[in-house]
């Protein structure tokens, strides 16, 4: 097998527990990119923070890992910036769907064509155990000691509702069926959530391998994802939860193709400089 | 009868909503075309409709660019219009008005509402008082038809027609006070060639001819105005304006688009920039270029959104958490928030630090005639490398500035983490290193320091008492001391408020006395300036959220200086 560009040719010293499963993730993102052939000098991955946030530190290629929450407007902006590059945001639950919730509710609206990984595994792994956006309810936690009470988001439920044109779950215990779905969400055209439920060993002692592999099922071949209504009504099934693509819709414009800077030249924004007699006739104009 | 031959300060007033705002425009468009140097600079309330607005029109035969407290002549439009502009009255003051409606005497009776609804409706009253003034101020009829004609040109034909008629009678009215009020003013053709720029359009003008094509912003007065001006000028230059859901967002997305090779702004006030701190951070750690425009307005928390305030100095000089270099500019008048805007987004690609353009709403709402600005000496400098296959986005260099590539342009790639990293961008906790890094960050500040622009200096050597002052109130003092006319007082104004520029102690160590003038209640520059030189500094401070005007700092001056 030839080597993988997206792969480090040395070994490396990744900051997760043995056995998570961000190892899984991590190695469905490596094929995925390597069989789409993406180029590995025009990909970008934009991260938060966390211990999913990591993800991009793993992978050989550019990275912008910022703040925590804010992947979303950034990736935004970085492919607003130069549409020419592939661009894929990833981050866990509490990154996302809490810090970021505000952005993630924008971005559906703004959609561009980039791909979202969110690692779900319903608890904050680097803070150490406290509850996320998506923990189930009774989950105890050194900060939730009663146990949690607050309904927990469903994200794929609330992407569809909001029309992200291209809505998933995967599941970290099949790398290969997250492989696939992730290629299916970077070739889309507009923003693609991929919510990855994956297990946390150190800090979710609820939500386990074997908790995700007694509460989901994989969607049938012939279940049809373009259908809004039935779409909905599928992303708002739990236990089991379905994996596998939910929704799609082809007709909506990405954010960046409706930029008018790009209406009639289509270079990056690096490749361009400012244009004075422009400039000037505005100034003219204020005689 | 009172006679005007070197200048005319006019206000009108009335409620939002009553077309202040439009009067202001037409007056300044009709008078410059006549030939008058003009000044114009507007105060409102946080609303929309009631309330009490007013425009202030310094009219002259020479350059004026700073606020006059006294009113020469007073239009109010509202009976609640006295109260509000009691204090800049004056027994000189003409007042032109509505007797029927306004209790004050003497005044010319006008009655603008009963001829408005003549005409059609009241609010024809704010046209009838601009053809008075045009009048009044011998503007010549057939040029003042034509360019109400063109103002209202793409309305309907009756709103165009009535708001036409509405002027020529003012204009007959003005025509006809010749007697009892009278202008002699000489008059500069050469001045109908000039621009009429507000701070704002200069901010948003300076920063495309710095190369700016990436604006996003969420609405927050006064700092809207860039982010509507730059709008506007998207239709005709390649420049992407996005409107973001909060703060954060919005300078996420500036880093990130200068990470791709765009050049970025953003704009707020205090309030929003407040939010956008830990970004800031963000830009000193992965040492990205950031353009941020503040326009200060009182604060704390909504304060007097619509008012005036240099109030954000300590919080721009001291945002976000860790330590990293920065650039603060406070431009000093129109003609400088262009310059400087245009120079914040080279200083910033060259350094790589956030530079900060701090204004506040006086100068945002601020408009005098000034030439037009030019290009010609102002290239917008490019400092992205083609990246090797081995590049590394935080080598280490002498200068602590390493050279910034951007991802698809080259062989290599593009790595930025906020964490601390090393040279290729990953995560370290080495501490050897890490201690390499923050040396290699602050180096900067000491290559910017060196290229800091020393602080204006006007008066004669051998001066008692240095009048300081930084940002937009530079007009008001210089024409104060002007009037003052002492020669044993100088004026030292800072435009690049931080770094400080070497030269800085020299100055202020030649004084007697340091009075250091400030939109603000605590002087934070003159803390930041007696931190730096360790001079004794004495303060005029303003914190109501008006600005300062020549007359009151002629007085606080000549009291400062009889200390």
């Amino acid at each position: 097998m030839a080597e993988n560009r997206f792969d480090f040719p040395h070994n490396i010293d990744m900051a997760w527990c043995p056995g998570c499963g961000n190892f899984s993730i991590r190695r469905s993102l490596l094929a995925a990119l390597d069989e789409l052939g993406v180029v590995r000098e025009k990909t970008v991955l934009v991260s938060g923070i966390g211990q999913a946030a990591k993800m991009p530190q793993y992978i050989n290629t550019n990275f912008f890992n910022g703040l925590h929450g804010r992947a979303l407007p950034a990736a935004t902006a970085v492919k607003a910036s130069n549409p020419g590059l592939t661009v894929i945001a990833e981050g866990g639950d509490g990154d996302m769907y809490g810090e970021g919730g505000n952005h993630f509710l924008h971005a559906t609206r703004r959609n561009p064509d980039i791909a979202l990984f969110v690692h779900n595994n319903m608890v904050y792994g680097l803070t150490k155990g406290q509850a996320s956006p998506t923990t189930r309810v009774g989950m105890v936690t050194p900060v939730q000691t009663a146990g949690v009470f607050e309904k927990p988001l469903n994200p794929v439920s609330l992407a569809v509702a909001l029309d992200v044109p291209f809505v998933a779950r995967a599941s970290s215990a099949d790398w290969e069926k997250t492989k696939e779905i992730m290629k299916k969400a970077i070739l889309h055209r507009g923003l693609a959530l991929v919510d990855i439920f994956q297990p946390c060993i150190s800090f979710n002692k609820l939500n386990t391998y074997q908790w995700f592999k007694d509460n989901s099922y994989y969607l049938e071949d012939d279940y049809d994802s373009t259908n809004k209504t039935t779409a909905f009504a599928k992303a708002q099934e739990e236990f089991p939860f379905p994996l596998g693509v939910i929704y799609s819709n082809r007709e909506r414009v990405p954010f960046e193709e409706s930029l008018p800077v790009y209406a009639h030249d289509k270079r990056p924004l690096f490749e361009r400089t400012s244009v004075p007699e422009k400039i000037e006739q505005i100034i003219k104009s204020k005689v | 009868m009172p006679i005007f031959k070197d200048e005319l300060t006019i206000v009108l007033a009335g409620e939002a909503g009553q077309g202040i705002q439009t009067i202001e425009v037409l007056l300044t468009g009709l008078l410059k075309s006549g030939g008058y140097h003009i000044f114009a600079t507007k105060e409102y309330m946080s609303r929309v409709r009631g309330g009490m607005n007013s425009t202030t029109l310094r009219v002259a035969s020479r350059r004026v660019a700073a606020l006059r407290e006294k009113i020469d002549l007073f239009i109010p439009l509202h009976r609640d219009a006295i109260n509000h502009l009691r204090h800049r009255l004056t027994e000189e003051t003409v007042i032109i008005g509505d007797q029927e409606q306004i209790d004050y005497r003497p005044m010319i009776d006008v009655p603008f509402t009963k001829m408005a609804l003549e005409i059609g409706n009241a609010v024809f009253a704010n046209s009838l008082a601009v053809g008075l003034l045009a009048g009044l101020l011998k503007i010549d009829a057939e040029k003042c038809r034509q360019f109400i004609a063109r103002y209202f040109g793409k309305k309907d034909e009756e709103t165009r027609g009535k708001n036409m008629a509405a002027v020529q009678r003012g204009f007959s009215i003005g025509v006809g006070l010749t007697g009892k009020v009278d202008v002699h003013m000489v008059r500069d053709p050469s001045v109908a060639e000039e621009a009429l720029f507000t701070g704002g359009e200069a901010v948003a003008l300076g920063a495309l001819a710095g190369g700016c094509n990436f604006l996003c912003a969420y609405p927050m007065s006064p700092g809207t105005a860039v982010l509507t001006h730059m709008a506007a000028y998207a239709k005709s230059i390649d420049v992407i304006v996005e409107q973001v859901e909060d703060e954060i967002g919005v300078v996420n997305m500036a880093i990130a688009a200068w990470y791709t090779g765009a050049r970025a702004m953003v704009t707020t006030s205090g309030g929003g920039f407040a939010l956008m701190t830990e970004g800031v951070s963000l830009a000193g750690m992965i040492e990205s270029p950031l353009v941020v425009h503040v326009a200060q307005r009182p604060g704390p928390a909504t304060g007097l959104p619509t008012r005036t305030e240099q109030g954000d100095l300590n919080l721009v000089l001291y945002a976000g958490h860790g330590e990293f270099p920065r650039i603060i500019l406070a431009p000093k008048n129109i003609e400088e928030a262009f310059i400087l805007s245009q120079g914040a987004f080279n200083l910033a690609d060259k350094y790589q630090v956030p530079v900060f353009i701090l204004t506040d709403q006086y100068l945002m709402d601020t408009y005098y005639n000034l030439p037009c600005f030019k290009l010609d000496d102002l290239p917008a400098e490019r400092y992205v490398s083609r990246t090797r296959e081995d590049y590394r986005r935080f080598s280490f260099t002498a200068t602590g500035v390493s050279p910034r590539g951007v991802p698809g342009f080259g062989e290599g790639i593009v790595c930025v983490d906020s964490d601390e990293h090393d040279e290729g961008g990953y995560i370290t906790e080495d501490a050897n290193l890490r201690a390499r890094m923050v040396d290699k960050r602050l180096r900067k500040a000491a290559v910017v320091k060196s290229d800091a622009l020393p602080p204006v200096f006007t008066g004669a050597d051998g001066y008692d008492a240095l009048i300081v002052g930084w940002g937009s109130t530079y007009p008001a003092i210089a024409e104060a001391i002007e009037r003052i006319g002492r020669s044993d007082l100088a004026h030292l104004h800072f435009s690049w408020v931080y770094p400080l520029a070497p030269e800085t102690a020299s100055y202020l160590q030649k004084a007697k006395k340091i009075i250091v003038v400030e939109q603000n209640a605590t002087g934070q520059f003159g803390q930041l300036l007696k931190l730096e030189t360790g001079c004794q500094i004495d303060s005029i401070l303003k914190y109501n959220g008006l600005p300062f005007s020549v007359e009151e700092l002629v007085r606080e001056i000549q009291v400062r200086c009889r200390e």
